[in-house]
């Protein structure tokens, strides 16, 4: 074959060449990065849990394709194939009581999406993490829902409920019995400091949730397992997805004043394990703080952002009258993330960082 | 690495596959002469060369047939001997494919050399000015893609006294091997030619940076370097925009250039290695640059490799030389993938800075619909400049071209690393090309703009002035008549007193 008839179509800008990267890899990165904590979730709370993270999945995707439906779908608002409202949707089911009623999913869902993405103008667009955006939403709309925290029944167990009856839990047809909930570790300690008591006294009368590192805990569904989040997220840095900085500047931020607190304070102030190993600290350090859209851009912002969110979530968990705060003090750092991006700014080559030619030297 | 500077260092650039082999390991074929050659007066970066031979005319190979115009521009000379056909538009190796000058010349088919040509035995023996004077007489041009004309680049370095040539062998674009191929065939002709440059700039020592892919390349130039004291190889990583100006200055000496300025500002000057050769054979042979070696690569391309080809052959010669496109192409490229262009059609000429022509398929091209930007800021992290590709592009897309300059637009190098790791496919380059583009048409309308009103205001001014002398020339007669009167006057008054 000879070039001589040869013709293109168009012209191309150059590189004529690309990575090989893709949004919807890396959303099914992230989304595989969560498949431990999740199993253990499912597993930890039986069918219920499935249930409503498949809801909440299902509900995501469907509001996404209608929103980009009515938005009349360019591309640049985000493709239904992209992944990133799956994703989303599963972020949000990790942080719901694991035996909540599927409109919990499906508002969840909706508010996340619609309200918390697309009405921002789609995909890279929203101020806020839609997730956590939802979570707080439903939280502070259905404070009872939101801290039906059930003890673990592992699947395994003969309590656990069955496939039916984890359905009609989910479909709200069975209530939560009373029994079957616990405070947790958190909620616990702010309820006991707050009627006056120390916490060695709190946790010396025995009703003290339990601790543990593998994670069998009362929580959230996919909250509990930290080591298995930390797996998730330590795939993630070696698969290059997302950078330490974030989850360092999280942990750095909640856990060292944690620990100066509680070694001046320890009748009133929980130990950095306790921080650790309860609620949506490890969670929100590698899945919700490296959100690309809604953190900033360059190391040392994110850096910031980290130490932030993890420094807020401490002090609402000390100060606030939640006793989990880190879905808060994400969203305060969200909308401090176009700030940091504004003057956290790499050194140009060639010039100083305030933005004038560097002197010639070595000449 | 250590896993401590890995954690610690700012990474740049990205690490494209690069498609180097089999194509870098293939002997060099020389193509034959075709029956046509189209000689662009524009293959150089400054202002086009002026025709200075007549249609009908005959000239010998290597006989001058344009002048260089101005300070920066090149003179252009026959690749064979022949005729000239025509001087008129053909089509630009651009991807706009708009007319462009040139000198069509018809081979004769003797490819005599011309009798003009001066050797030189000593060149060393020159004075620093002669090489430069023979250099820009060979039509010397930068060979790495940049075309600037390289005996102004020796002259100036010499007035601006550096101290450091750096040699550019880095290669790092995608594809090419062509300067592989002349480090590892031409080591003694270009370390000539790197002597011959030091000799003409002044400079101290010679340092050449080759990529640690090539290391037939790295071993070839230590066995040429070994005899010369002031000239050095240096092997450096393998990483795309290596061979770009900053960059290399910055791995090869430590020295950052100042944004805006050029390498001379920290007594560097930076040339390609296919230079040196170039400058070699003009000094040495009295040979002006009529041919070079280019590379042929791409999924299309039926025998990939490395091809002399005079300047002025047709791509579709030079293709279908290569062994035929097996495919059509989904892109045909002059230059290297990260920073070539993109051409419309096969019938455009290779000049002086063609490195390669690539026919690339659909896989290589990568082509993909722009989706929207998560601001993952992979491009902030692959930009060797460190700019914020995806905060320019945002105020680009909102039409705020004034906030991308801000952001230091103009010092952006064009390198392509930020597309190339975007993950939602967005053409940053073009965003930037089109930004500078318009900036720049801003600017020249705003210069014509300033220069009316200052010559409508020089007009005014010396209408003013005009008006302003008659009336004082006026004043002035009138004055002197006055004067004269009153003289005339008094001197009646005088006589009738004397009378």
């Amino acid at each position: 074959m000879n070039a001589d008839g040869y013709h293109a179509d168009r012209v191309f800008a150059s590189p004529h060449a690309h990575g090989g990267g893709e949004i919807r890899r890396t959303m099914l990165q992230v989304q595989l990065a969560l498949v431990p904590a999740t199993l253990f979730g499912f597993w930890l709370y039986g069918w219920p849990a499935f249930f409503l993270w498949l809801l909440t999945l299902f509900f995501a995707q469907i509001f996404e394709v209608i929103s980009l439906r009515l938005t009349g779908n360019t591309g640049q608002t985000g493709s239904p194939g992209d992944g990133s409202a799956l994703l989303t949707g599963w972020l949000l089911a990790m942080t719901l009581p694991p035996w909540s009623a599927w409109w919990i999913g499906a508002l969840g869902a909706f508010i996340a999406i619609v309200i918390g993405k697309q009405v921002f103008g789609g995909l890279g667009q929203n101020v806020f993490n839609p997730a956590m955006a939802a979570r707080v939403a439903l939280l502070v709309s259905f404070p009872l829902q939101l801290t039906a925290w059930v003890v673990p029944l592992p699947l395994s167990g003969l309590d656990a409920p069955g496939f039916l009856d984890g359905l009609r839990i989910t479909l709200g047809q069975i209530p939560v019995p009373d029994a079957m909930t616990s405070a947790s570790l958190l909620g616990y300690a702010k309820t006991e400091l707050s009627r006056g008591l120390g916490l060695a006294q709190a946790f010396a009368a025995g009703h003290a949730p339990q601790l543990s590192w593998p994670g069998v805990r009362a929580g959230s569904m996919g909250e509990s397992s930290v080591l298995l989040i930390l797996a998730g997220g330590v795939f993630l840095l070696a698969t290059d997805v997302i950078r330490w900085q974030a989850p360092l500047g999280v942990l750095a931020g909640a856990l060292i004043p944690a620990s100066i607190a509680h070694v001046i304070a320890p009748e009133t102030h929980l130990d950095a394990a306790s921080h650790l190993l309860s609620g949506a600290l490890m969670l929100g350090a590698f899945f919700i703080a490296t959100d690309y859209v809604t953190s900033p851009a360059t190391g040392a912002g994110r850096l910031i952002f980290g130490l932030g969110a993890g420094l807020l979530t401490w002090i609402i968990r000390t100060l606030g009258g939640y006793p989990e705060g880190v879905a808060f003090a994400i969203l305060f750092m969200n909308a401090l993330t176009p700030l940091i991006d504004r003057y956290v700014r790499p050194r140009i080559l060639g010039r100083t960082r305030s933005g004038q030619p560097i002197r010639g030297a070595g000449k | 690495m250590g896993l401590m500077e890995k954690i610690f260092t700012r990474s740049w650039g990205v690490h494209p596959r690069d498609y180097k082999h089999p194509a870098a390991d293939a002997p060099v074929r020389v193509m034959p002469m075709p029956e046509r050659l189209y000689l662009s007066l524009a293959q150089h970066l400054g202002a086009p060369a002026r025709p200075a031979v007549l249609v009908g005319q005959k000239v010998k190979k290597g006989e001058k047939i344009a002048d260089p115009q101005g300070p920066v521009s090149a003179a252009i000379h026959a690749p064979t001997s022949g005729v000239i056909a025509a001087i008129g538009e053909i089509p630009a190796p651009h991807p706009s494919g708009l007319p462009v000058q040139a000198i069509i010349l018809e081979a004769d088919g003797r490819d005599e050399w011309s009798e003009a040509l001066t050797a030189c035995d000593n060149p060393l023996g020159l004075a620093p000015d002669e090489i430069s004077y023979r250099v820009a007489a060979a039509g010397v041009v930068g060979m790495g893609g940049a075309t600037f004309p390289s005996a102004l680049k020796l002259s100036s370095s010499r007035k601006a006294g550096v101290t450091t040539l750096v040699m550019n062998g880095g290669e790092c674009e995608p594809y090419l091997s062509c300067d592989d191929r002349l480090m590892r065939d031409k080591a003694e002709t270009i370390i000539d030619g790197i002597r011959l440059m030091l000799h003409a700039t002044g400079a101290k020592e010679a340092i050449v940076g080759i990529e640690d892919n090539k290391p037939e390349a790295i071993a070839a130039m230590r066995k040429a370097v070994a005899a010369h004291a002031g000239v050095r190889v240096r092997p450096i990583p393998a990483r795309y925009p290596m061979g770009s100006e900053k960059q290399l200055v910055q791995t090869l000496t430590g020295r950052e250039i100042p944004a805006g300025a050029l390498p001379a500002e920290v007594g560097v000057v930076v040339h390609n290695v296919g230079t040196a050769r170039a400058v070699s054979e003009a000094i040495r042979l009295g040979r002006p640059l009529i041919s070079r070696l280019l590379t042929v690569n791409g999924g299309c391309v039926g025998a990939p490799g490395n091809i002399v080809a005079p300047v002025g052959a047709l791509v579709e010669e030079v293709l279908a030389f290569a062994g035929g496109i097996e495919a059509r192409p989904a892109r045909l490229v002059m230059g290297g993938p990260m920073m070539g262009v993109s051409l419309p059609h096969a019938r455009t000429p290779v000049i002086k800075g063609t490195s390669g022509i690539l026919a690339l398929n659909a896989a290589q091209a990568a082509d993909s619909r722009e989706e929207a930007c998560i601001r993952c800021a992979s491009c902030a992290r692959a930009c060797p400049i460190q700019l914020m590709p995806l905060d320019m592009a945002r105020h680009i897309r909102g039409d705020d071209l004034k906030g991308a300059l801000r952001l230091g637009l103009k010092d952006c190098i064009a390198c392509g690393c930020c597309a190339y790791v975007c993950p939602a496919h967005i053409p940053l380059v073009q965003y930037f090309t089109y930004a500078k583009g318009t900036l720049a048409a801003e600017d020249r309308a705003r210069q014509k703009a300033e220069a009316t009103r200052r010559l409508a205001a020089a007009r005014s001014e010396r209408l003013a002035r005009e008006a302003r002398e008659k009336a004082e020339i006026a004043a002035r007669r009138k004055a002197e008549r006055e004067a004269a009167k009153a003289a005339a006057a008094s001197a009646r008054s005088a006589g009738e007193m004397s009378a």
